[in-house]
């Protein structure tokens, strides 16, 4: 009895976290005419790939994953380019800059959006960066650069410090010790860096929607809600496509890297 | 990474013992790799932060070459004389307390659940993944799929429940639009939670509990008086994290709602974006933020008591 009222509970959860899910998908493979249908359903009548063939079709809509797509690989690159050497000498040298920065981690975390981005607009405004894909890349690194540093530091802690040692007595300079050495044994760590700063940049709205004003600038996101200023039944089948299409490059990313992004959580409790 | 281990207190930092590095290179070689990481984080954050509250104490406007001029404490005073101010920290606070007490319960509830030896475990692991991944805008068109008044899925099912005898348009409706969010805001964070609280739950430790059994106490008040104590840092952890970052949620409620109908569902984020972009008061909108971040500095504050007393135990 107990132990099917409990079956009873996590069915209900289940259900809570599926149907939204289910009924986007349900809803990207109905025909317009069944979306004005007023007796909804969950199985579609007739399923149809045509509304993710018209969500590739719309311009706006390729453009602009295109430009999310150059966005966030930029920002995946080089937050570990920049990331990479921070987080070594982080971890391999205890100073005091090592507090500043896992404090500056854990403050990023919580950090006053709203207050910032004021200031920040003008800054890139200045520097002609408004409305223009380098501006928001820029933006990006900034916010994702804490966490991925803080996920790389804790790979080179990894690497025993007796591995250089060893390949310094060998005879190894210090850029092959990185190279050969220190460098394949991070590999996986850099792998979890680049898929987070990735899904980060990809997923992100409110500094796009302040920086990129210029429709033809418009990165997916942007354009995913300009799609339901026409709440016309017939587009919302377009619309269930195109989300499900911008899901999935994060869901696939994030499936690889949360074992990592929940230890992270876990022991910072910094968010993933 | 031991989860719960380091959940309760902040990571060491280096060895007891570093050696310096055998290769020299000094404190300069170390700034120098450093210094790509400064850049932007200086450039970026922490000089906008410094300007943002510069920018509160003036009038400044969102055009180009507007001249700005300090005006001392004038923004605050409007702040709080503003009613839209208040109905939206009214209701930011509504959000926030209210997602966050729900996450809690619902992920807590979860977390027991996925805590013990019950089929379906996998798959709700699975499930809860979701929410943490999607876009969050992707999140808000989601929800407005399963709200639409005549294409939706909850007016439907509700109907052949007999729960209701017409369609209701609830992101549109006064009363309903604010409680309509609350949920998605619920699901969208439910995960992390559930994550952080079930590393915590096994992270009690079993005697505790064999010990609490043998003395005859009931399943009920072992879970008040041996689990719930051993979870209170990670509690307060979690619960402080979600709070503030459910302040901070914007981009969800911007696709589900945008503030709509009427501010009914216009949480401060919104209010002060709007100032700003809509209507050009940087100088305002910056010391809404302000006011914003002081806020989420007491909740932080309460966040650091907490863990500072854990840590002195």
């Amino acid at each position: 009895m107990r132990r099917s009222l409990k079956y009873l509970a996590l069915l209900g959860y289940l259900v809570f976290l599926a149907f939204p899910l289910l009924w986007l998908l349900s809803t990207a493979f109905k025909t317009p005419r069944e979306m004005a249908n007023l007796h909804p359903r969950w199985i579609p009548h007739h399923p149809t790939l045509r509304n993710f063939s018209d969500a590739f079709a719309a311009q706006d809509l390729t453009g602009s994953a295109a430009r999310s797509l150059i966005v966030a690989v930029s920002v995946a690159v080089l937050t570990v380019v920049i990331a990479l050497p921070a987080a070594y000498a982080l971890a391999r040298r205890r100073s005091v800059l090592n507090r500043i920065a896992i404090g500056w981690v854990l403050v990023s975390q919580v950090f006053p959006v709203v207050l910032i981005v004021i200031p920040l607009f003008i800054i890139l405004r200045r520097l002609e960066l408004v409305n223009t894909l380098p501006g928001l890349i820029l933006v990006h690194i900034t916010f994702v650069l804490p966490f991925a540093l803080w996920m790389l530091q804790g790979y080179v802690r990894g690497v025993p410090r007796e591995l250089e040692e060893a390949a310094a007595v060998d005879g190894a300079g210090r850029v092959k010790t990185l190279v050969s050495v220190v460098a394949p044994l991070l590999a996986p760590g850099v792998v979890a860096a680049l898929l987070f700063a990735f899904i980060s940049s990809w997923n992100e709205f409110f500094f796009a929607l302040v920086i990129l004003k210029d429709p033809d600038k418009a990165t997916l996101p942007l354009t995913l809600v300009k799609f339901t200023g026409a709440e016309q039944a017939a587009r919302l089948g377009p619309l269930a496509a195109a989300s499900l299409l911008a899901t999935i490059p994060s869901l696939i990313f994030f499936a690889i890297i949360q074992r990592r992004l929940r230890a992270g959580l876990t022991a910072g409790a910094v968010k993933g | 990474m031991t989860a719960t281990q380091t959940a309760t207190r902040p990571p060491r930092t280096g060895r007891p013992h570093a050696r310096p590095n055998p290769r020299g290179g000094g404190d300069r070689g170390t700034l120098l790799l450093l210094l790509p990481a400064l850049v932007p984080v200086l450039l970026f954050s922490v000089g906008p932060l410094l300007y943002g509250i510069y920018l509160s104490l003036t009038d400044a406007r969102g055009g180009r070459n507007a001249v700005i001029s300090f005006v001392g404490l004038k923004n605050f005073g409007d702040v709080l004389a503003d009613g839209d101010f208040w109905s939206s920290f009214k209701i930011g606070l509504i959000w926030a307390v209210g997602v966050t007490v729900l996450q809690f319960l619902a992920a807590l509830g979860l977390a027991l659940l996925l805590n013990q030896n019950l089929r379906l475990r996998g798959l709700a692991r699975v499930l809860a993944m979701a929410p943490w991944a999607m876009p969050p805008i992707v999140i808000g068109l989601m929800w407005r799929l399963v709200y639409h008044p005549n294409a939706g899925i909850l007016n439907a099912t509700l109907q052949n429940l007999h729960l209701l005898d017409h369609n209701v348009d609830w992101l549109n409706d006064f009363g309903t639009a604010l409680p309509a969010i609350i949920v998605v805001g619920v699901w969208t964070g439910m995960p992390q939670t559930t994550v952080v609280l079930l590393a915590g739950l096994q992270g009690v430790p079993k005697e505790l509990h064999e010990a609490a059994a043998v003395d005859g106490a009931s399943v009920w008040r072992r879970f008040w008086n041996v689990t719930l104590p051993q979870l209170r840092p990670v509690i307060v952890t979690i619960t402080s994290l979600d709070f503030v970052w459910n302040i901070n949620q914007f981009a969800m409620v911007y696709a589900l709602t945008q503030g709509g109908p009427g501010g009914r569902t216009r949480l401060p984020m919104l209010f002060a974006y709007e100032e700003a972009f809509r209507y050009g008061f940087f100088g305002y909108a910056a010391a809404l933020g302000v006011a914003i971040t002081l806020v989420v500095l007491v909740v932080l504050g309460f966040y650091l008591w907490g863990r500072m007393r854990e840590s002195a135990r």
